[in-house]
């Protein structure tokens, strides 16, 4: 099976995000940046189905220049090859653009299955298969904590609010994954030395036919049109249980109506 | 909007956007799947004018995409000025293919909407406050729950069935199998609006039990910490984080829960947090209404017993 990974690099949580006043949009070059948590697990559920049956392993990444970083990372995992989407063009866009541009990259792309993560910890709208499965016509397989692919037909265990669905498809199929799937592997040495030789497809806007007006902060289908830092939520009064913790509780829930 | 329902039974957050969608104009229902019709008189008492309702098979049968096609045909014959749904995955997915269809904008994860429509999403775990509107095509906006307080008011609720025109695209994911964990008939995660969580603190799978009887003495959903989730302790679909679920709850009662940033970002903008820790240190204390120092295994059996006695 040929799978593409879809990666994508974002700020590290930790760190201090921030929007820039300028253009409202987020600041990814001040920050640190690690790949998108849950995309080591959609790289390690790639390897895992290439390792069972054979095939290729590309990793799909739009982004800025530092974004090679993230993509050496899946390539030192063991993906095989790597394409990255990068002009300046395409910065500021928002999920619905994003998901057009990587439909035109998918579509100069041999697979059975994509693989992407279930939430950015950037965006946090976890649409991102929902957007491309509308896209592509492909179905759309998301929220996996199972995958099984055999022949052309491909099953997940999709995790819902009180339980689970088992959802199947034909491939070429769109799949999401969540962290509980698999533990994924730390890059080895020989990895880390052997990313370093791996093909790397850097692919402008007009490489990929993507149209410039149809990307971009400038004719983005949602803008963000101020913005406001909150002040940090104030600390309430912390006791001491000594003996009684439970009715003090119980006392502060009753005076919030609670109880 | 559209309606979330189980068998026609609305789920709260169906009401509270119904209650926003009356500030912004006339609401009209969409009510899709087995059990739609039974729904139509429960969303009229919330002031919804008119219900479509559709309960082709295909709405059950197969992933997000039917759902979505109905809404897109809906847009085109009936021109709203905005489309509501509930922020969950699944609200949040049929609203990103239904912004494809209908070429449309989508702002997710509001917890308010003002009648210019825009939309308020906090970011960054609740550090950053966002005011978004969407520029292109019909306006689509996923509204957390517990962002408005649902109130009665009767709507005319004119049923109109819709039948639906549903692709091979949109059927192209078939559900299989459902299979529901019990959650001994608690509320959902999403939904609640008080959730109960534990942590690493609580130890061990039978530790939840504790924590499930104080939720059942408040009516509350029990959620948990990854640490606790990971550890088998109780299932991933319960986790409240940055990879878990985000919940928005008018009290969130964290036991055993050290307060990671990653915890923080799925419960930071809960109305009221009260925590539970043994270590005066832990960073939850921080952004706790209230606080107690003190052993979970004590304090939680004593809070429910006097929840209990309150409450008669
Ligand atoms: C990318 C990423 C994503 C993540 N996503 C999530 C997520 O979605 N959700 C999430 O929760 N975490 C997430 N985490 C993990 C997070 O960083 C923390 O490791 C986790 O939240 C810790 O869980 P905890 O608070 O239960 O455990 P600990 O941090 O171990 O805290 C346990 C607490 O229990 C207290 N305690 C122990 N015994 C008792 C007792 N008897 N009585 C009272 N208090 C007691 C201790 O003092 C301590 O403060 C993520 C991490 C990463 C790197
Ligand atoms: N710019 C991008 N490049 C590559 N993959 C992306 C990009 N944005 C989102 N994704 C993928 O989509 C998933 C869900 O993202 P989101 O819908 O933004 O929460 C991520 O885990 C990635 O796998």
């Amino acid at each position: 099976m040929n799978i593409v990974v879809l990666v994508k690099q974002v700020p590290d949580t930790w760190a201090e995000r921030k929007l820039q006043d300028s253009d409202k949009t987020l600041d990814r070059a001040s920050v640190d940046v690690v790949m998108n948590e849950i995309d080591e697990y959609a790289v390690e559920e790639a390897l895992r189905i290439k390792e069972a049956g054979g095939g290729e392993v590309t990793i799909l990444t739009m982004g800025p220049e530092r974004a090679v970083e993230t993509i050496r990372k899946a390539l030192s995992m063991g993906a095989d090859k790597a394409v990255h989407l990068v002009d300046d063009a395409l910065k500021g866009s928002d999920a619905v653009q994003t998901s057009y541009a990587l439909a035109k990259v998918l579509e100069t792309l041999e697979y059975d299955l994509v693989i992407a993560g279930s939430e950015a910890t950037d965006s946090r709208m976890s649409i991102m298969t929902a957007l491309l499965a509308e896209r592509t016509g492909q179905p759309q397989l998301s929220g996996a904590r199972k995958v099984t692919a055999d022949g052309g037909t491909v099953r997940i265990e999709r995790q819902t609010e009180n339980g689970y669905a088992v959802v199947e498809a034909a491939t070429p199929a769109l799949v999401s994954v969540v962290e509980k799937i698999n533990e994924p592997r730390y890059p080895s040495f020989k990895g880390i030395m052997a990313a370093k030789k791996k093909p790397l497809t850097t692919l402008t806007i007009a490489d990929a036919g993507i149209d410039a007006g149809q990307v971009g902060l400038a004719s983005a289908p949602s803008q963000v049109s101020s913005f406001a830092t909150k002040p940090p939520r104030q600390a309430g009064a912390v006791v001491k249980d000594e003996g009684d913790g439970g009715q003090k509780i119980a006392e502060f829930l009753a005076s919030q109506k609670f109880v | 909007m559209l309606v979330d329902h189980v068998d026609g039974a609305p789920k709260k957050v169906s009401y509270e956007l119904l209650t926003l969608a009356r500030e912004l104009g006339t609401p009209s229902a969409v009510v899709l799947g087995k059990g739609a019709s039974a729904a139509a008189e429960k969303v009229a008492a919330y002031g919804a004018e008119k219900v479509y309702v559709c309960e082709a098979e295909e709405l059950d049968g197969f992933l997000v995409g039917p759902k979505a096609a109905v809404l897109a045909q809906l847009v085109g014959d009936k021109a709203p000025s905005a489309v509501l749904l509930p922020s969950n995955a699944e609200g949040k997915e049929i609203a990103a293919r239904l912004a494809v269809k209908t070429g449309s904008g989508l702002v997710t994860d509001a917890v308010g909407v003002t009648a210019d429509l825009v939309a308020e999403q906090p970011i960054f775990g609740g550090a950053v406050v966002v005011s978004s509107t969407v520029a292109t095509g019909t306006p689509i906006i996923t509204v957390r729950a517990n962002s408005t307080a649902p109130t009665e008011a009767a709507g005319a609720g004119t049923v109109e069935q819709v039948s639906a025109t549903i692709s091979a695209a949109d059927t192209a994911a078939k559900i299989v199998e459902t299979i529901v964990e019990d959650k001994g008939g608690r509320p959902d995660l999403g939904d609640a609006s008080i959730v109960v969580s534990g942590g690493r603190g609580v130890g061990a799978a039978e530790g939840f039990g504790i924590i499930e009887q104080l939720a059942d003495s408040l009516g509350a959903a029990v959620g948990a910490s990854r640490a606790a989730t990971d550890a088998g302790w109780y299932p991933h679909q319960n986790q409240v984080g940055q990879t878990g679920r985000t919940v928005s709850p008018q009290l969130y009662i964290a036991a055993g829960i050290s307060g990671a940033i990653q915890h923080r970002a799925g419960m930071q903008t809960s109305k009221t947090i009260v925590a539970i820790n043994k270590d005066p240190e832990a960073p939850i204390f921080e952004l706790a209404d209230y606080g107690l120092v003190g052993d979970l295994f004590t304090v939680v059996p004593a809070l429910t017993d006097e929840i209990k006695k309150r409450k008669g």
